[in-house]
């Protein structure tokens, strides 16, 4: 057993990334990430890890840098969150179209407008397209465990591609937990030494990256990076094995609470998922059979495998710490239903948007949920497909 | 570092870094600078590219050009993307993974540098990366038709400030971009043009053998976009050398010396005229614009010769005369 200790998020992935200890990290600063790059920055400047940090002038630069350093033949990171995510998409998009492994910690904030510097999943979900792999983290414990796990899957042979590992901003990011913490040796042999594939800095073997490639083979470049993605999902569980192996703590493309027997059930990303969990077993206690699905692997989303742990029940709610403007459900909603499209017999499915701008998620938001579900299941009626919950009307 | 003595004689025994057989257009003078810059050194160069018409059309998969490791990421970012990979070989470097020698390149079109990537530049110009960055400055968005960018001289015709009834080109002055860094206080700032190819290769041979950022804007003749002749790309650069448009300069450690001094100052209607992009400001109702462009050239100009005297050592050096 590693050391226990108590800190907060940002502290938490700051000393994974301090572990793993790599070779350049790019780094601006937004709120509520920066507190982890301070951290970080602040590891470089008492030796702590080997990396070069540089300071850029703004996001955009930061994963511009990223995507040189990662060429050149090195590990590399960053961090951000929110309007920092949204400057840098652009690069985002091309980290992944090179298959450059950089990991990028996500302290999951709002965008703007209006401004708000408070946790919601509105940019990571903003990204989640980008051709990136998604860990999403409950807790300080898990951001810490999938930081460290990142580099494994992003680095692996059969992959190659950048990882996000999302947290909620000061949710998380900012309070106290509880935690245990592998040491030094132990990670630094977890994640191995970094194996350079076609890096820059080989001069007697130069290579070009970034080409022009118009109608005659773009598409195929586009399809071999899906292809890669659907490779991740059992890279995702091999590495979850092996940290196993070391600490103990379990990991899969998602996470069941309760839900094998269940009738109803949650659906929820990140640490939303804690409070429900505790409103799961009070409905139990009633005699509710009620459970809870929380995804890991966000991108690639494991349509597959999270339909057929969700196909047995006969109602549940997603909820959405983000919307999807315009496209009558949020982003994970839409994703559970395309999961459970291809079953005939599925569960009915609602949608409720919850926390944006860093509203509080109440235990009475998750009971309001579940009880919607037993209504339906006593009623046969959806009163209506999507809400807003915990809303002034 | 030791380098082979500057004369074609020499400089001809040397490979070609950058292949023939990329699609710039006939008589662009990019490539010509690319192969002078390239040709100036012996050290082992990274090259970074920034989106535009240089790199569209030298790697175009799964053929390329550059027979060094090269990168292109965006438009807006070659600065920050070179200064990415020097700072991965300084972390190598200093692991003890990498032992070589290595110089860092990053080429711009004026597009890519005074505009849409000038905060990437002034970033990684201020944060001290040992690089160069190499700005091909012809005057416009070229690779997507000849848009205005801040480096399109007053007056000139583009497809977005046409010449027409009210409008006499682009109203505006060019954007200083080599005295804006110069003013980063960085180690080595210079002006070349391909015309004066040795004063271009003394001046990366120069800034390759200093450590810290280093930023040359060079001439860059376009045909397509300067409405010219395909064979005279260097004979405009020369003009605009000569007509003190463009006059060729470096600034090192803050001090200003002018590399090539042109025995006479042509008129700047000797550099225009041969252009069509600024043929309409040879009409008799635009003789004014025209003065008032020859008196922009002539201030600085004088500026120049005066920040040059500021500094002057005793006695002329032999070099500044042409």
């Amino acid at each position: 057993m590693g050391k226990v200790v108590a800190v907060t998020g940002n502290e938490a992935v700051a000393e994974a990334l301090r572990q793993v200890n790599p070779d350049v990290c790019a780094a601006y600063p937004i709120t509520p990430q920066t507190d982890m790059m301070q951290r970080f920055a602040s590891f470089a400047s008492n030796g702590k890890v080997k990396t070069e940090v540089i300071l850029v002038e703004s996001e955009h630069s930061s994963m511009s840098a990223c995507v040189g350093a990662s060429a050149a033949g090195g590990r590399v990171i960053t961090a951000t969150s929110s309007q920092g995510l949204l400057l840098m998409l652009e690069i985002v998009f091309i980290a992944s179209g090179l298959r450059l492994p950089i990991v990028m910690p996500v302290v999951n904030r709002a965008v703007s407008a209006p401004i708000n510097i408070h946790g919601d999943h509105s940019d990571a979900m903003a990204a989640r397209d980008a051709g990136w792999i998604q860990l999403w983290s409950e807790n300080a414990q898990e951001a810490y465990d999938n930081a460290i796990q990142a580099f494994r899957i992003a680095e692996h042979m059969d992959i190659r591609l950048p990882a996000m590992v999302c947290l909620d901003g000061f949710i998380i990011s900012h309070s106290i937990e509880r935690l245990e913490y592998l040491d030094d040796k132990t990670v630094s042999d977890f994640v191995g030494e970094f194996k350079a594939v076609n890096p820059l800095l080989d001069v007697e073997h130069p290579v070009s990256y970034g080409p022009l490639i118009l109608t005659d083979y773009y598409m195929e470049y586009r399809k071999a990076h899906d292809d890669v993605m659907s490779r991740v999902s059992k890279v995702v569980l091999d590495v979850a094995a092996d940290f196993k192996k070391i600490s103990g703590r379990e990991y899969g493309l998602f996470e069941t609470y309760r839900l094998d027997d269940a009738e109803i059930g949650i659906v929820v990303l990140n640490s939303a998922a804690g409070t429900s969990k505790d409103v799961i077993d009070d409905f139990r206690n009633k005699g509710i059979k009620a459970g809870l699905l929380k995804p890991r692997l966000m991108r690639p989303f494991p349509y597959n495998e999270v339909g057929e742990a969700l196909k047995h029940l006969k109602a549940l709610c997603v909820l959405d710490r983000a919307d999807a403007f315009g496209a009558s459900l949020g982003p994970l909603c839409s994703d559970i239903m395309s999961a459970l499209y291809q079953y005939k017999d599925k569960p009915i499915i609602v949608n409720k948007i919850y926390g944006l701008g860093g509203r509080d998620f109440m235990p009475s938001q998750a009971e309001y949920a579940l009880n919607d579900l037993v209504s339906i299941l006593n009623t046969g009626k959806i009163k209506t497909l999507k809400e807003y919950i915990g809303v002034r009307e | 570092m030791a380098t082979a003595p500057l004369s074609l004689k020499e400089l001809s025994k040397k490979e070609i870094l950058f292949a023939p057989g990329h699609r710039m257009c006939a008589g662009c003078g990019a490539p010509v600078i690319v192969k002078m810059v390239l040709l100036a050194t012996d050290y082992q160069i990274v090259a970074g590219n920034a989106t535009g018409c240089l790199e569209v059309s030298s790697c175009i998969s799964d053929f390329t050009s550059w027979k060094i490791p090269w990168i292109h990421n965006a438009f807006e970012n070659a600065a920050a993307t070179v200064s990415g990979v020097e700072a991965m070989y300084r972390s190598l470097k200093k692991q003890g993974k990498i032992d070589k020698e290595i110089k860092f390149i990053a080429f711009g079109g004026d597009g890519g540098t005074y505009d849409i990537g000038f905060q990437s530049l002034s970033g990684a110009m201020e944060r001290g990366h040992d690089m160069l960055y190499v700005c091909y400055d012809n005057g416009a968005y070229m690779n997507t038709g000849i848009q205005r960018s801040s480096a399109t001289p007053v007056g000139a015709d583009t497809t977005t400030c046409p010449a027409g009834d009210v409008v006499q080109g682009k109203p505006q002055q060019r954007k200083d971009v080599t005295k804006i860094m110069a003013a980063h206080g960085i180690p080595y700032v210079a002006q070349a043009s391909p015309s004066h190819w040795q004063d271009l290769v003394k001046k990366v041979r120069k800034a390759l053998d200093i450590k810290g950022p280093k930023f040359m804007n060079i001439i860059a003749g376009c045909n397509r976009g300067w409405r010219s002749q395909t064979n005279d790309a260097i004979t405009l650069s020369r003009l605009a050398v000569e007509t003190c448009y463009w006059p060729l300069f470096e600034i090192e450690n803050g001090i200003t010396r002018i590399t090539v001094k042109p025995k006479e100052k042509r008129p700047l209607t000797d550099f225009l005229k041969p252009q069509g992009r600024f043929k309409h400001l040879f009409a008799p109702q635009n003789e004014q614009l025209l003065k008032s462009a020859q008196e922009q050239v002539d201030r600085y100009w004088e500026r120049l010769l005066k920040e040059e005297a500021c500094f002057a050592p005793a006695s002329e050096s032999e070099d500044t005369k042409e």
